[in-house]
């Protein structure tokens, strides 16, 4: 066992990275909940996003193509979501369940002859003098654009909600859609627009694995990211900014995992590499118990489907 | 919706013609775009989908094969019927693949223990320690919801990740076998008679787990018809408040379903490492717990509805891979379109509670 | 009104079907500038769907309107709103999660900045009389200060026609007082307000013109003041009704009460409800024990403290001195209780359950319908026949489902469900609610009769008329607190509106 092979700043600077893909489901997943939509489906867009920004990027040779794409690939599937729920009124849970499975599948699929090809390099952004500050400089300014692009993200979605009408329109149909609708607002395609946007961030997350995280493709690439995506949100109280807080904690996890792997601490690697996910169990219980949905301040109307009848 | 030249119209009462041919229509719309997708990958489409669909059942080989679609069949439809009783109450174990992996561990473990004794009740013995490990798997998202109001979705989930960690620690590990050269896995339990899961009727496919699969859609099916469990169950995913009025306790019936869900899927796990696959390995989880969920769904989560779902389901199994080895369609497009099977059943089950009215101008 | 002047609003000839309806058949009337209107009809005669119409969220599929003497078709609420078109909904349109104002601003096409927009709603609350405090979460609210962020969210607008459904249905009497001096000062400043009730007396006290709507179609017009009360009723329902017949009470001589209830304080398991306080109270067999108040003061709670959905320490709850508070449902309804919930749909039946299936819901213990865990439905299917002919449900067959019922018939299905099982205590919440007055005065005569047996009845209701016909004894319940019962005969409206807590909230917007 040597611990003294972790460094503390390659460490931090790892866990930002390994963050990126959930961050991203997870604040897409939060905008869909917001809105009263319960979409399950977070793992399977995801893995969508990560084959077609896998395969664009390799086809295009330009990994802002395959991030494009692999967006893309999840607003698509994301559609089907729409389709059944919004329009067709399916159960939200099963639709969720059956866009995992689909996904899961069909990136298989799509993916057959792309094993063990590299993707094209994604370079770091050239922060300039920030980049050379020492210690913070390695930890923060030298990654690649997606770290922050995702930062913004979390920050824009936060800004959106809490200051614009369009972010008071869309708590407002997770709310209550009766009343919504009753004020005239267009309580379906509000949704179905939540639901794309959802889809497209849980696509950029995938992407991210296939195209700089890992960086290749293999079948089932995802390995559960979109669920704890899921528990994340819950993690956050449907609050973005907590979003960030979740998806580095996670990050964190997974990375410190790998590297207690790799110094070979006398804990068995099977046991590490499952830690991830008792902890997101663990996350569960300290935030559901004792409080009642008010506490946990999850929209009204999540998971109900809204037909406007008269 | 400008799009839509369709407006949908809420029915005074289920329509009973369309829950049945919902399930038929979904399937014709399966072979339909699923025929398109084969032929995207440069197949044909007819030869594919009567590979898939008629061969097996009518095809030369179909002796063997119909055997098989009972192996298939058997675990699908054992874990669909415990799925099915907590999704109608709104309890959704999707953690099912966790559950039917810790029951082969739980199984397989208590033979080996035991290895070589030869003894009648170490099968039967088998049976329970399966059902209970699936049981006990279960039980952690059942109280952690009914303790803490913890989703149940996500930690049945994320219990399949920790149950695969398990399984290979169990294969490179704790039951592997000890004469096998240091390869992976445990003891083939063919060569264990009083643990073996036979074959009942030579080359009928038929296996206790078979019969297990059968006697649960019975009793699934009185359950649900005549006992007090049963219309609890489906008053409580109906009617939430209205089940509580009713005297239910929405905790027992978490306990309950989980329970009868997650023992079923253990002991179809069980019976699956006894005797098709014959021993715990790295890949011995095939997804089949996943599967159920779409079985479950295809079968409208009626027993007998189940029955049939689970052999159509065992149809696209044993007849994608004859596709896969004739064809050379990719085993990966029979997951998409099982996968596709679940979005059109999905999609055409507005019908049963709502009817589609064509409108000349914009709609609701 | 001498004035002449020209109409601001004319209906022409609406009408809408749905399948199996018709909601509403050439409806026609015209409202002037500045005009109070009343349009009154019995639940189901069309109002609802006429004045969605008039807001844009239902299309006719007939008829025109016609505003400041151009067409008027608005497609969409905004539309109606830009034309100055506002609307109080009775339900469905506030947010619980959301400040005053953002549910203010929702309702507006434009609105102003948060900073600004809160101080105009503080401005307009105050001019008139209606204080509001702009910061305050929708979802802490009473009733009657819900109605208010929906009428300032309207008056931000400065309407030309003013719509209210139904909206002295969620108020105390003196809040109708002060919402109708509101009212007649929009009036008096030109804005035109159609009135949507069955209140017949509030009619007369507040409106100009009538219109009367029975099945859809416009059946008389009239000015309320100068007709009476009977008559226009006769003109809603279209038949004279009688009042229930109360039999003289008779002593039981029973040394406990039926239902004694006690220092029942218990917190409320809905989201933004009202937990009980201190509530006790006792019921006799034989008597009717009414419970006022305002919508949201813990009625519901009320009701699943006493069904047994939510238990409580045992002593709080008594029946005939035996503690129960502990009890589940099916335990009380073994010692012979019995429920009505308010919600139908959802709380008392289930919606898709067909009416065998949801009369088993309640009745299988006192009826017997199950043996060993297993469930005799040709028991429950002849029993649910028999409540369907006995209480004159309208219906095909029992084995539709509970949903395909309209609102009425099934309410008479449930109150048979209950008052079949001859029970020893019987709790109603909102026995009439939505129901017509045939309908109503039939369920009212059948509470009646179920006392006289020798039942303890509790009836819970917003409606006073219910309660002066019904009760003998009368409480409110204001904030989650019980007031003392006292006997019905004898009180008076104000001495009602007192109980039920005055005037909420009166103060709120001064300390800012």
């Amino acid at each position: 066992m040597d611990l003294s092979s972790i460094n503390p700043a390659v460490l931090i600077a790892s866990l930002m990275v390994a963050s990126v893909p959930i961050m991203l489901a997870a604040i897409g997943e939060l905008v869909v909940e917001k809105a009263g939509v319960l979409n399950l489906g977070v793992e399977g867009m995801m893995i969508m996003g990560a084959i077609c920004g896998f395969i664009v990027a390799v086809n295009t040779g330009s990994p802002v193509a395959g991030f494009l794409g692999g967006a893309a690939g999840g607003a698509v599937l994301s559609l089907v979501f729409a389709l059944l729920t919004q329009v067709l009124l399916a159960n939200q849970v099963a639709s969720g369940l059956a866009l995992t499975l689909f996904g899961v599948g069909l990136s298989s699929l799509m993916g057959q002859g792309f094993v063990g090809i590299r993707p094209p390099l994604t370079s770091a952004v050239d922060l300039g003098p920030l980049a050379d500050i020492p210690v913070l400089g390695h930890i923060l300014f030298r990654h690649d654009p997606m770290v922050y692009i995702a930062i913004a993200v979390v920050a824009g979605v936060w800004a959106v909600l809490r200051f614009t009408r369009a972010g008071l329109i869309l708590r407002a149909v997770g709310e209550s859609h009766e009343a919504a609708h009753a004020l005239g607002y267009k309580v379906t395609r509000i949704r179905i627009m939540a639901i794309l946007f959802g889809g497209a961030m849980a696509g950029l997350g995938g992407a991210y694995l296939s195209l700089i995280r890992v960086p290749q493709w293999t079948d089932g690439i995802t390995a559960g990211a979109g669920w704890i995506a899921l528990a994340i949100v819950v993690f956050a109280s449907w609050q973005p900014w907590r979003v960030l807080i979740g998806a580095y904690l996670f990050g964190g996890i997974s990375v410190l995992q790998l590297n207690l792997q790799v110094a070979k601490v006398p804990i068995p690697p099977e046991y590490l590499s499952m830690s991830p996910y008792l902890i997101t169990i663990l996350v569960l219980v300290i935030m559901s118990s004792g409080k009642g949905r008010k506490a946990l301040n999850a929209p009204a109307a999540l998971g109900q489907n809204f037909h406007a009848s008269r | 919706m400008g799009l839509f030249m369709f407006r949908l119209e809420k029915r005074p009462s289920p329509s009973a013609f369309w829950q049945y041919a919902t399930p038929v229509l979904a399937v014709l719309l399966t072979m339909v775009a699923g025929g398109a997708l084969f032929a995207l990958l440069g197949k044909n489409p007819v030869a594919a989908i009567r590979t898939i669909f008629w061969d097996p059942l009518f095809g030369e080989f179909a002796f063997y094969l119909r055997g098989q679609l009972l192996v298939k069949a058997g675990p699908l439809i054992l874990i669909a019927v415990g799925l099915s009783l907590g999704f109608r109450a709104g309890i959704w174990n999707i953690g099912a693949e966790g559950q039917y992996i810790m029951g082969a561990i739980f199984g397989a473990g208590v033979a080996l223990a035991v290895f070589p004794t030869e003894n009648r009740l170490i099968f039967p013995v088998m049976i329970v320690a399966g059902a209970f490990g699936g049981w006990l798997w279960a039980m952690i998202p059942a109280v952690l919801k009914t303790r803490f109001n913890t989703n149940e979705i996500l930690v049945s989930l994320m219990l399949v990740y920790v149950a695969q960690t398990v399984l290979s620690k169990a294969a490179t590990g704790f039951l592997r076998n000890p004469q096998g050269m240091g390869f992976p896995g445990s003891r083939n339990f063919s060569s264990y008679p009083a643990a073996r899961n036979v074959e009942l009727f030579a080359g009928s496919g038929m296996h206790w787990g078979v019969v297990a699969a059968f006697i649960a859609v019975i009793a699934a099916y009185v359950l649900l018809q005549r006992h007090l469990l049963g219309f609890q169950i489906k008053l409580a995913g109906q009617a939430p408040r209205a089940a509580r009025f009713a005297g239910v306790q929405p905790t027992r019936l978490v306990v309950m379903c989980m329970g009868i869900s997650g023992a079923l899927a253990g002991m179809a796990g069980m019976f699956e490492v006894a005797g098709p696959a014959g021993q715990i390995s790295i890949d011995f989880a095939s997804g089949y717990g996943f599967t159920a969920i779409i079985v479950a769904f295809l079968g409208r989560l009626n027993p007998i509805g189940i029955l049939l779902a689970g052999l159509v389901m065992a149809l696209t199994y044993v007849g994608g891979e004859m596709a896969s080895t004739n064809l050379g369609l990719p085993s990966a497009a029979i997951q998409v379109f099982q996968g596709m099977l679940l979005f059109f059943l999905l999609g055409v089950d507005v019908l049963t509670n709502y009817r589609l009215r064509l409108t000349k101008g914009r709609a609701a | 009104m001498t004035d002449p002047a020209p109409d601001l609003l004319r209906i022409e000839g609406l009408t809408k079907t749905y399948p199996g309806v018709v909601a509403n058949d050439d409806v026609s009337f015209a409202i002037s500038k500045g005009e109070i209107h009343a349009l009154l009809g019995e639940n189901g005669a069309g109002k609802s769907t006429l004045v969605k119409m008039i807001y844009g969220l239902v299309k006719p599929d007939r008829g025109g309107m016609v505003l400041h003497g151009q067409a008027f078709a608005p497609t969409r609420p905004s539309a109606a709103r830009a034309a100055g078109v506002a609307m109080v909904f009775q339900h469905f349109s506030l947010f619980e999660a959301l400040n005053v104002a953002e549910n203010v601003a929702l309702g507006m096409e434009s609105p102003p900045p948060m900073r600004e927009l809160a101080a105009r709603i503080r401005a307009v609350s105050e001019d008139y009389g209606l204080p509001l405090d702009p910061a305050r979460m929708v979802g802490d609210l009473s009733a009657g200060e819900r109605q208010r962020v929906e009428i300032v969210r309207c008056l931000l607008q400065d309407p030309k026609l003013l719509i209210m459904d139904e909206p002295t249905s969620v108020l105390t009497p003196q809040e109708v007082d002060i919402l109708f001096q509101t009212l007649r000062k929009l009036s008096a400043e030109g804005t035109a307000i159609l009135y949507i009730s069955h209140k017949l007396e509030e009619i007369r006290a507040l409106c100009d013109e009538a219109t009367i709507l029975r099945r859809g179609k416009v059946v008389g017009s009239c000015t309320p003041r100068d007709v009476s009360a009977r008559e226009m009723a006769e003109m809603m329902v279209g038949a004279v009704l009688t009042p229930p017949a109360r039999a003289a009470r008779r002593d039981w001589g029973d040394a406990q009460p039926a239902l004694a209830v006690a220092g029942l304080s218990v917190a409320s398991p809905i989201p933004f409800g009202t937990s009980l306080k201190e509530v006790g109270f006792t019921v006799q067999r034989g008597e009717v024990l009414g419970i006022a108040g305002v919508a949201g003061n813990g009625q519901d709670e009320l009701l699943l403290a006493l069904s047994g959905e939510l238990r409580c320490a045992p002593g709080m709850v008594q029946c005939f001195g035996k503690p129960i508070g502990h009890l589940g449902p099916n335990e009380r309804r073994a010692m012979g209780f019995v429920a009505a919930p308010e919600d139908r749909l959802g709380h008392a039946a289930a919606p898709d359950m067909s009416l065998v299936e949801n009369a088993f819901l309640s009745g299988s213990v006192r009826k017997g319908l199950t043996r060993n865990g297993f469930i005799d439905w040709a028991r429950a299917k002849t029993w649910a026949e028999e409540v369907v002919a006995q209480y004159d449900v309208r219906t095909p067959g029992t084995w539709v489902a509970a949903r395909a019922l309209s609102g009425g018939n099934l309410q008479k299905f449930l109150m048979g469900r209950e008052l079949s099982q001859s029970p020893e205590v019987v709790i109603i919440n909102q026995p009439t609610w939505g129901v017509d007055a045939a309908a109503a005065a039939f369920i009212r005569q059948e509470i009646l009769n179920r006392a006289q047996d020798g039942a303890a009845v509790v009836v819970i209701s917003q409606d006073l008329d219910d309660l002066l016909e019904v009760s003998d004894r009368f409480a409110a319940l204001n904030e989650g607190r019980l007031t003392p019962a006292r006997p019905t005969e004898g009180l008076t409206v104000e001495e009602i509106g007192l109980m039920m807590g005055g005037a909420h909230g009166m103060e709120v917007a001064h300390h800012g």
